[in-house]
């Protein structure tokens, strides 16, 4: 067995303007467990991507099994016996499990796809790796975690020595999670090698062999768990010490500002995406609905804001029915919104900072009268959001989509919190934004708190929740589990709930 | 294998075929040769549909709408028709035709997919094109001397009352149909390319990542589509009616689209959904040649278009399709 999997060497990768990898490398050994750790932006995809033949290096080289290799796309890094696991799931929904996994490499007979031949290699590769599946179930069936055992059984179809996984536990509750944990070690087992690409310090803890951590398209650490810490990790992705658990007073509860009762939502589709929801949040208290992504949160949050309606059931906000109200009656009874895509639904990329800073109240005075827009009025508006919520940007009359992830969501949470507001729905606030804007935006939500304000917050980051909330409820299949008060509440309990298990 | 259909849809399938079969007895036995005249001018409609719907489920199952269908049929069925006429040779004609119909799938694909133009857009520039270019080189005193395509007995088949003469005592390009229709099925459902296709269309960038060269394959794919819309144009200019008039596809290749939809991108699916517009039409000659209805002509030639707004309009409400999911999207590596 050759002592190094696969390698990168000095690589180096310019996109138009950013330096994405500088001079990184790092090494895999057969029956290791390689973590590539680091904030979004700091490299990883590219580096990934790199090594999977999507993109070419403009400096270094790519090693795989101690040969130097020119990879000309992910057809040639296949061939090799690198198999990725992408962090958005690349299977064709309407298709069969079999079909998926022999996509690309299909055994033949006389010319035509010979299914019971895919079917029994791919029972015989479950059998053999212990990854129990139904070679005839439709993929858009399954569940998430079945789904991405589908596509570890792709890449181990086309016999991969090597596994990347790009952030594989995201969409997975903690006990599936866990499991996929121990199934990648027992991968190694027969002398595979891993590459875990994730954020999440608790899992490289847990998992890693080896740990590399990058910041900035530089590799800024490398070291082993038993060296570390979950502080000494934060601290390497980020460049200094980091609060990872901001401190929270214990909340005073006041009057009921939402009040949802048996509302039914539907999704897209049309199918039942809420199934009877009732709960409350009060003022001054943050609610926490955890739960894997998908299991209504999206429905449930634009159902709150006006952006979609409700077929059965009543919302009140701050004593009034507004359950089919639209999104601008809404937003003038006070209520604010971090939405879960900030593209699609936070900012108009094309627009200026400053037009995105008054975008819920341009209509409104002092912004416009009759109609008519006032320039110098939402330009001193603009600065203060920029200075008070520190967006980073050259001037506020540059467009939204020149600046980072991170100050964008800054943005939108200034916009939202500079008006008086009775309720934040805040969904996913927090989602692919470096830690650093993480800690100011949860000292802001826990602001709004304390100065009375209803949070609703949603996130499939569960420390996220339990960090912030002061009750949490747990979101399965459309309905709440359970409602438990934050401090009673420990990862087990909620992982279970998530799952849909209540003992 | 093709697309898994629920038992209540198969049900259901099987029973309106036999309240069908018992309608068509019941007419035969009243009025036999109206019957057939009308199963037989049902088929002849049916096959340029079928053709035409082939066509467009191999675009859309890749990911490629294809509105030009219609521009295909009439150049290409200008190119049978000029080609057969300065040969002599309907066989070269058929060639000809062919031919034009690959060019345009070229040129479809050359636009919606090498250019990622809106590939609503590229179509509409082929139906332009086609109608522009056959009205301008348009030549009156062109025909066919040898007369169009005749019918093939095919034996002993031939004689069976009724379906003797309805599928069995046809021109050779029905036949071809025919058979392309099993072809498409079995290459649609069984085979590495159908299984490609379907993907790429569904998620191209699954497809992508298992080393499937997206682009590539849609190019293929549209520009061999093109080849069953000419076989149409063939068809339709050397079999069905024997010469070349202006605009004489008519609408048909729209009413291919809907015939694939409501087929649900299957050959087989189309090939019925071909034959209940193809009978639509014919029912609607017979009623014109009888003069059944004593209202302008105009009004009756509306039926297949009519009845075409109402199927497509209630196949919403009954068992709702799903498009292929990446249908109509330009795909952009990376």
């Amino acid at each position: 067995m050759s002592e190094t999997l696969l390698a990168a060497q000095n690589v180096t990768k310019q996109f138009p303007g950013v330096l994405a990898n500088d001079d990184v490398s790092i090494r895999l050994r057969p029956g290791r467990i390689l973590a590539l750790l680091g904030e979004n932006g700091a490299g990883k995809s590219t580096l990934v991507n790199i090594l999977f033949g999507m993109y070419r290096p403009d400096s270094g080289q790519v090693v795989i099994k101690d040969e130097t290799v020119d990879l000309h796309g992910p057809d040639d890094a296949i061939s090799r016996g690198i198999g990725m696991v992408h962090q958005h799931f690349q299977l064709v929904p309407p298709m069969r499990v079999v079909e998926n996994i022999v996509l690309g490499d299909e055994p033949t007979k006389r010319g035509l796809v010979d299914l019971d031949e895919a079917r029994n290699r791919v029972v015989e590769l479950s059998r053999r790796y212990g990854l129990e599946i139904d070679p005839d179930a439709l993929v858009e069936d399954l569940p998430v975690g079945m789904q991405q055992r589908v596509e570890i059984l792709k890449a181990l179809y086309r016999n991969a020595d090597v596994l990347i996984l790009d952030e594989p536990t995201g969409v997975l509750t903690p006990q599936e999670a866990d499991h996929l944990l121990g199934v990648l070690r027992e991968l190694t087992e027969t002398g595979l090698g891993i590459v875990f690409i994730t954020h999440k310090l608790r899992e490289v803890l847990a998992i890693a062999d080896d740990i590399v951590v990058l910041r900035n398209g530089r590799v800024v650490g490398e070291t082993t768990p038993s060296q570390t810490s979950e502080s000494g990790l934060a601290e390497m992705m980020v460049g200094r010490s980091v609060m990872l658990q901001v401190e929270k007073s214990i909340s005073d509860p006041g009057d009921v500002v939402l009040k949802i009762d048996e509302l039914e939502v539907n999704d897209d589709r049309g199918q039942i995406a809420l199934d009877g929801l009732s709960f409350e949040v009060r003022a001054g208290e943050i609610l926490g609905v955890a739960g894997v992504e998908g299991n209504g949160q999206r429905e449930l949050v634009e159902a709150i804001t006006g952006l979609r309606n409700p077929s059965v059931g009543v919302m009140q906000i701050d004593g009034e029915e507004l359950t089919s109200g639209s999104p601008r009656q809404i937003t003038k009874k006070g209520v604010a919104h971090i939405p879960e895509d900030r593209e699609k639904h936070g900012v108009v990329a094309v627009y200026t900072v400053a037009e995105n800073s008054v975008l819920n109240r341009y209509h409104r005075r002092p912004f416009s009268i009759r109609g008519i827009l006032r320039r110098d009025v939402i330009l001193g508006h603009a600065q203060d959001v920029v200075d008070e919520f520190d967006v980073r940007t050259p001037s506020v009359s540059v467009p939204a989509s020149s600046l980072s992830g991170g100050n964008k969501q800054k943005l939108i949470v200034g916009r939202e919190f500079s008006d008086e507001i009775k309720l934040l729905v805040a969904a996913q606030p927090t989602r692919g934004i470096d830690i650093g804007a993480i800690e100011f935006i949860h000292r802001r939500i826990l602001e709004q708190r304390d100065k009375g304000t209803a949070v609703l917050l949603v996130s499939a980051e569960l420390d996220e929740i339990l960090g912030l909330s002061d009750r949490i409820a747990v979101l399965y299949d459309g309905k709440i589990m359970d409602v438990i008060d934050a401090r009673d509440a420990d990862r087990e309990k909620i992982g279970l709930l998530m799952a849909g298990i209540t003992d | 294998m093709g697309e898994v259909m629920k038992p209540q849809q198969r049900q259901l399938l099987y029973a309106g075929l036999a309240v069908m079969l018992v309608i068509i007895w019941l007419f035969y036995s009243a009025n036999g040769p109206q019957t057939t005249a009308v199963l037989a001018g049902t088929v002849r409609a049916a096959t340029l549909l079928a053709l035409g719907a082939m066509c467009g489920m191999i675009g859309e199952r890749s990911g490629v709408v294809n509105i030009g269908i219609e521009g295909q049929f009439l150049l290409s069925a200008f190119a049978a028709f000029t080609i057969a006429s300065m040969t002599g040779s309907l066989f070269m004609g058929t060639l000809a035709g062919i031919g034009m119909g690959l060019m345009m799938g070229w040129m479809l694909a050359a636009m919606a997919v090498g250019l990622k133009v809106d590939q609503i857009i590229a179509g509409t520039v082929l139906n332009i094109a086609a109608l522009g270019l056959t009205s301008f080189f348009y030549d009156r005193s062109r025909s066919l001397g040898m007369g169009k395509y005749t019918n093939i007995d095919l034996g002993p088949l031939a004689d069976i009352p009724l379906v003797g003469t309805v599928f069995f005592s046809r021109p050779p390009l029905t036949y071809l149909t025919m058979a392309l229709l099993f072809v498409v099925h079995i290459a649609l459902f069984r085979s590495v390319w159908g299984m490609r296709t379907r993907a790429i269309g569904e998620h191209p960038g699954a497809a992508d990542t298992v080393g499937i060269d997206v682009l590539r394959l849609r190019y293929l794919n549209v520009t061999l589509a093109g080849g069953l819309a000419g076989l149409g144009g063939s068809y339709l200019a050397l079999e069905a009616v024997g010469t070349f008039s202006r605009a004489m596809s008519g609408g048909r290749g729209f009413l291919a689209l809907a015939v694939m939809i409501f087929g649900r991108r299957t050959p087989f699916g189309a090939y019925a959904a071909a034959l209940f517009f193809g009978f639509t039409t014919a029912l609607q000659n017979q009623f014109q040649l009888n003069n059944t209805f004593d209202i302008p002509p105009q009004f009756v030639g509306m039926l297949p278009f009519v009845v075409t707004i109402i199927v497509v309009a209630l196949s919403g409400l009954v068992g709702s399709m799903r498009d292929p999911a990446a249908l109509g999207q330009n795909y952009e590596k990376g």
